[in-house]
């Protein structure tokens, strides 16, 4: 009997994932991340500059507009390191938000043409957002110096709210490409749901703002926890509000295992709808 | 008994018309989700069934047995379901009904050049699409030379494929996809690339592939391909499988077929938006066929043109234009009333004109038209590619060969013979 062999035939329903093939195409997804990168910066006067450029931006006119301007309280953290450890996470969302959405989409022409895991490419498009979210790490790491802020032991936490960014990342890239392959609405609500959700997240302003009886209700937002995780994590200042944290690990992991769950649904159809 | 590779049993598949070209909107489903229920309760109460007529078999009930190490071919018409049943051999997407077995590493070749980049460079290009062809990194490292040995590229390996002529870019990607080293290979008319040479070559590593002992299926128009290549082979017509059996009699049947009458192929064009023209007269239908009323039109057919117009008063000097181009818009053919001259001086508001070519003569593939109507010199409608038509191998010559379409376009029929032969 041949070691390799294949049935195919129609699966209905709910699909298992399959790990052992996605592990023995883990070079496609390093090339495909490796790929999408490459091409982001190609033919860019400023390459990857533009990395740091788009949250330092945001960082400014968030300090300027709501740090200056509104006074908005900063749990006692100057305000630009406050915004621009929030806008860490949040870019890597924002971009899986985007990119993810739309990598299954974007890829049609391969999609109908060769046969790979079709969760590489979303998750791939979530690891190429991570080069964006490290070279910003060091920008943070600048600015924290500079404003004479050093993490405590806290700070061995971070690479844990690092996961449930990335988690949170890959469950909204999971749901949306799926339904953006069937649907193709979803692709220009992404522009309008990306600034909505950036609203309802504690980048701009502190989750310290929330009334207390409604802070499990705001956790429900998976960046909540990720957002004030990082806060806690790096500028150690505030208390790390547990039910909210709590709250959001627990809906990041539901949306998680739904969106594996649904895109596994749908993948069969992909190649005929695309 | 010989060791089996792949085992296909009662293989099916369904498509709903149009599923490929209309999305569904989010709004449409949610609609559909509310009234869902109460449809199905009117249809249980009314005692109907659910419309099935914009269902489509594009396979149906498909069963073979390929043995380790065959090369089958499997040939057929446009749509005959051929492409979709390699798409469900290799996973692309999965049948509706039955099922197919596979002993081995599989490893397809739908389309030469999928998922390059046109950004990287030829040797990013070699890296990412080995391993979207199911490659190892080590695997495409040890392989690299021969790769780029048999594409010819190494000059430009680090300039982007965005620069590269299209036989270059051609070269590359089936020197790719050449080398992978799957147990079972699919192919599907990948040999319709590049230039004569080039496609000799790939030709000739196609039967190095076949002598090292690796099951091929192989899809494709060209015959001579198919005859060389294949042991075996099946032909598809309408989703089933129509002849199988030794090469030679699969091709012949095959040729034979396809010269059988289908339905007619018109087209109307009144209701196209894409005109230009002063709309004074318009060109309301089309109809292509050969001179004896068949769709089919082959390499040899003498095509017959009829075109229905419109106009609200007779057309003074008319003239009716049509240009036959094929795929990459080179113009093959202009058929224009003006230089015969046999049009009358005056045609009546509403009616039809037509026009009988000699036999074609061009190679296989696809062509399209652009019409045109003048009247008195003025253009009166103009609409491009107003449609196209498949231009089916003819065995002219009688040896099942014929030139493909990408290398040249005319066909002659000739005769070869040595000179000073005394024995004539």
């Amino acid at each position: 009997m041949d070691s390799s062999f294949v049935r195919r035939q129609a699966r209905h329903g709910w699909v298992a994932i399959d790990f052992t093939e996605l592990w023995r195409y883990r070079e496609l997804l390093y090339f495909q991340a490796i790929r999408d990168i490459k091409v982001r910066y190609k033919q860019t006067f400023l390459g990857a500059l533009w990395a740091i450029l788009q949250p330092v931006m945001t960082m400014i006119v968030f300090s300027f507009f709501f740090g200056k301007l509104a006074k908005v309280p900063s749990d006692g953290i100057p305000y630009p390191v406050f915004a621009f450890c929030a806008l860490l996470p949040w870019q890597l969302f924002a971009y899986a938000l985007t990119y993810s959405s739309n990598s299954l989409v974007d890829n049609a022409n391969v999609l109908s043409k060769v046969y790979f895991p079709r969760l590489i490419l979303p998750i791939a498009a979530v690891m190429a957002g991570l080069v964006d979210f490290l070279i910003a790490f060091f920008v943070l790491a600048g600015m924290m110096f500079y404003y004479g802020i050093f993490p405590g032991w806290a700070l061995i936490t971070l690479p844990l709210f690092t996961l449930l960014a990335i988690a949170a990342a890959l469950s909204v890239g999971f749901w949306l490409s799926a339904l953006n392959v069937k649907y193709r609405d979803i692709r220009y609500t992404l522009p309008f749901l990306s600034q909505l959700w950036l609203f309802i997240t504690p980048v701009a302003y502190s989750s310290s703002l929330v009334p207390e009886k409604w802070k499990a209700v705001y956790g429900i937002n998976p960046m909540v926890g990720v957002v004030e995780g990082f806060r806690w994590a790096l500028l150690g200042k505030s208390t790390l509000p547990w039910s909210m944290l709590i709250v959001s690990v627990i809906a990041t992991a539901l949306l998680l295992v739904g969106g594996l769950l649904y895109f596994r649904r749908m993948e069969k159809s992909f190649a005929d709808i695309v | 008994m010989s060791e089996i590779a792949v085992n296909v049993e009662g293989l099916s598949k369904q498509y709903r018309i149009g599923e490929r070209n209309s999305y569904p909107m989010f709004r449409e489903a949610l609609i559909k989700a509310v009234s869902a229920p109460f449809k199905k309760l009117r249809f249980k109460l009314a005692g109907k069934q659910v419309s099935k007529t914009d269902l489509i078999w594009a396979l149906k009930d498909v069963s073979f047995k390929v043995d380790k190490g065959e090369i089958v071919g499997i040939i057929g018409r446009n749509g005959a379901g051929k492409s979709t049943l390699l798409k469900i051999l290799s996973g692309i997407t999965e049948p509706t009904v039955g099922y197919a077995d596979i002993y081995g590493r599989i490893g397809s070749l739908l389309e030469v050049g999928t998922g390059f980049h046109m950004e990287l460079t030829g040797r990013e290009n070699i890296f990412m699409n080995g391993a979207l062809l199911g490659m190892r990194r080590h695997e495409i490292k040890k392989k690299f030379d021969e790769i780029v040995d048999f594409s010819e590229v190494e000059a430009f390996l680090d300039t982007p494929v965005k620069r590269y002529s299209s036989g270059m870019y051609m070269r590359l990607a089936f020197a790719v996809a050449a080398h992978l080293e799957p147990e079972i290979m699919l192919v599907d008319e990948v040999l319709a690339v590049g230039d004569a040479v080039f496609q000799k070559k790939c030709l000739g590593k196609m039967g190095n592939i076949a002598k090292q002992g690796r099951t091929v299926l192989f899809v494709s128009h060209n015959m001579a391909a198919v005859r060389s290549l294949c042991t075996q082979a099946y032909s598809l017509d309408a989703g089933k499988i129509l002849y199988h059996g030794a090469t030679h009699d699969v091709v012949d049947h095959y040729l034979k077929s396809v010269k059988s009458p289908k339905r007619l192929k018109h087209y109307t064009l009144d209701q196209r938006q894409d005109r230009l023209g002063d709309g004074s007269a318009k060109i309301v239908s089309l109809k292509i066929e050969d001179e004896n009323g068949d769709e089919i039109i082959n390499s040899s057919s003498r095509l017959k043109l009829t075109i229905g117009y419109r106009s609200e008063k007779p057309i003074l000097h008319p003239q009716f234009s049509a240009t036959i181009y094929d795929f990459s818009d080179i113009g093959l053919i202009s058929l224009h009333s003006e230089r015969t001259n046999d049009l009358p001086e005056v045609l009546p508001p509403e009616g039809q004109v037509t026009c009988v070519t000699e036999p074609l003569y061009i190679t296989p593939g696809r062509c399209f038209i652009n019409l045109a109507l003048l009247k008195g010199g003025m253009r009166a409608d103009y609409i491009e590619h107003a449609a196209y038509f498949d231009v089916e191998a003819h065995d002219i010559y009688g040896s099942g060969k014929l030139p493909e379409r990408n290398w040249v376009v005319c066909l002659r029929k000739y005769t070869w013979s040595t000179v000073g032969n005394k024995s004539e």
